[in-house]
């Protein structure tokens, strides 16, 4: 059987790194797999030496467009750490409040994508209309929709005023009826067990093996995240859980995600209450970062931001390390789609949640041999969409 | 910290200074040549997740820092190892932590630092630069240098 090389990428601007995949396939099952980054290397780490101690605050929101307010938390974690500064309460539900808006958007895009990959896009249309109002709620907090400038080393800059509470509240309780509704209506649904169960299944071994954190960790059974175990904001400070399934597949990636965002509302409603009868200062004043060294961590949507700041004393770092958590679940890859099929792999791909960017990728199969094109993108997805149909049609559902 | 004396009653002198920076944050530091066995009983003894190596110049030796996290308790390790700057080579670990393979491979190229025993220890970021330059060395020009 000829084997045949299917390129994916490289241009998706993922976090520092955007990649390139080539899968290498023995007719429809994919046996290897090689990976390639780089393509946009932004050399955020060198840039920052170069930057103020607040400036990089702003520097590294643009790490990623998506969870855009998780790397500055892990570096405000991390000077703080390292000077030992304690922020006010008042920002400490703050940060929480906007971190966990931001999860609620991220997750729901991740399932409105999940959804048109497998040709379900009711729940793209569904997902991403009930994702909007988060996003004015972001607009009417921090002025804008995407990064929010929010952090700052030693609190936060916005304050959430008492009046906008109310309304955060109303938009948050229409919300969790919808995303209700959506969680049900895909749990439940025949052909999506039928089509993610079982599919690209990581087990714990694996998840230790490669470092993967997050949503990819939690769906196989391995209970971490660094809200609770290394607590910081508000998060040891409200009621909330980790979720966690044991299965290790697609469906239980969907599944955590789903369901996290229930516990996002929990956490929000709870800090709101709070951030009302809470008085005083939403940051202190830092005038002077000491020499040494510090780690600071966060739980984005996609698992945990890792940043090591090394400062001498003077007004820049002067080593910044950042570990994205797409850096570690991506080569999960590698143990996740071999001995899947090409039309399994596109929501293989998807369920690590990779980033938003990372689905602008061009998709082009090729013969290993002659070169000759065989898919592109477009077909790589139909493939995807056929299978869920062909599903559909053996479970008994009528074509539209 | 328990954890932390069991390191320091299984490798005693081996393990060269121990800092706690607060209860959550410990820094080992260890001779190259220690590395994998220590790295070893960290990561399959302990249990612990590894989390990221970042390399530091520190123009007159090159540093590696090895985070693991002890998930359970919220601990943060870190294995601190100087190497020399003009031969920077040290043995990898990837034969131990899978998922290090990408990490010492860009630590490899935006440091030049030499990992030995690496399964495929070449350039996956910087495709088009020049050979020999590391942008991540504090001599390499920058905008922190102008």
């Amino acid at each position: 059987m000829k084997k045949v090389i299917v390129p994916i990428g490289p241009y998706h601007s993922l976090f520092e790194e955007p990649e390139y995949f080539a899968l290498y396939c023995d007719g429809e099952r994919v046996v290897d797999i090689e990976w390639m980054a780089g393509y946009n290397h932004r050399g955020i780490e060198k840039l920052s030496e170069s930057k103020h101690w607040d400036q990089v605050t702003f520097l590294i929101e643009r790490i990623c467009g998506i969870c855009s307010t998780s790397h500055p938390i892990a570096y405000c974690n991390a000077v703080e750490d390292l000077a030992k500064i304690e922020i006010p309460e008042r920002a400490k539900y703050i940060r929480s409040i906007v971190g966990e808006l931001e999860r609620l958007h991220s997750h729901l895009l991740w399932v409105g994508l999940a959804g048109h990959f497998l040709g379900y896009n009711t729940v793209f249309m569904w997902a991403w209309k009930y994702r909007e109002p988060i996003l004015d709620i972001m607009e009417m907090v921090t002025g804008n929709r995407n990064h929010y400038a929010m952090m700052k080393i030693g609190g936060v800059r916005r304050d959430i005023e008492n009046e906008d509470i109310d309304i955060i509240k109303k938009i948050l309780d229409e919300l969790k009826g919808k995303l209700e509704m959506l969680t049900g209506a895909v749990l439940d649904d025949p052909v999506l067990a039928a089509r993610l169960k079982g599919v690209g299944v990581l087990t714990k071994q694996d998840i230790k093996d490669y470092g993967a954190v997050g949503p990819v960790a939690r769906a196989s059974g391995v209970d971490i995240d660094v809200r609770r175990d290394n607590p910081h904001a508000a998060y040891n400070l409200v009621e909330w859980k980790v979720i966690t399934c044991q299965d290790g597949d697609v469906f239980s990636k969907a599944v955590v995600r789903l369901l996290e965002c229930f516990e996002s509302i929990k956490i929000i409603e709870q800090s709101l209450v709070r951030l009302k009868k809470i008085k005083g200062d939403i940051a202190i004043e830092v005038r002077y970062i000491p020499s040494g060294e510090g780690i600071g961590r966060y739980e984005a949507p996609r698992g945990e931001c890792y940043h090591y700041v090394r400062s001498d004393g003077t007004s820049r770092p002067v080593r910044h390390k950042i570990r994205a958590p797409s850096y570690v679940n991506i080569p999960t890859f590698k143990a996740s789609c071999i001995g899947e099929t090409i039309a399994d792999v596109t929501i293989i791909l998807a369920g690590i949640d990779p980033c938003y960017c990372c689905t602008e990728r061009a998709i082009t199969v090729y013969d290993a041999d002659t070169r000759k094109k065989l898919f592109d993108g477009k077909d790589l997805m139909k493939l995807s969409q056929e299978k869920t149909r062909k599903i559909k049609k053996q479970l008994g559902f009528k074509e539209k | 910290m328990e954890i932390i004396e069991q390191v320091k009653e299984k490798f005693k002198s081996k393990i060269k200074s121990v800092f706690f920076h607060n209860e959550k944050r410990v820094y080992l530091e260890i001779d190259k040549e220690d590395l994998i066995d220590v790295v070893k009983f960290i990561f399959h003894d302990l249990d612990a997740r590894f989390i990221t190596a970042s390399g530091i110049d520190n123009l007159k030796d090159m540093e590696i820092l090895y985070h693991f996290s002890l998930d359970s308790d919220g601990i943060v390790i870190s294995l601190r190892v100087f190497i020399d700057r003009d031969n920077p080579c040290i043995e990898s670990i990837t034969s131990i932590v899978k998922g290090a393979l990408n990490i010492e491979r860009e630590m490899y190229e935006l440091l030049g630092i030499k990992f030995l025993n690496h399964p495929g220890l070449k350039r996956f970021l910087t495709d088009e630069f020049p050979e020999g330059f590391y942008p991540l060395r504090k001599d390499s020009p920058g905008r922190a240098e102008q």
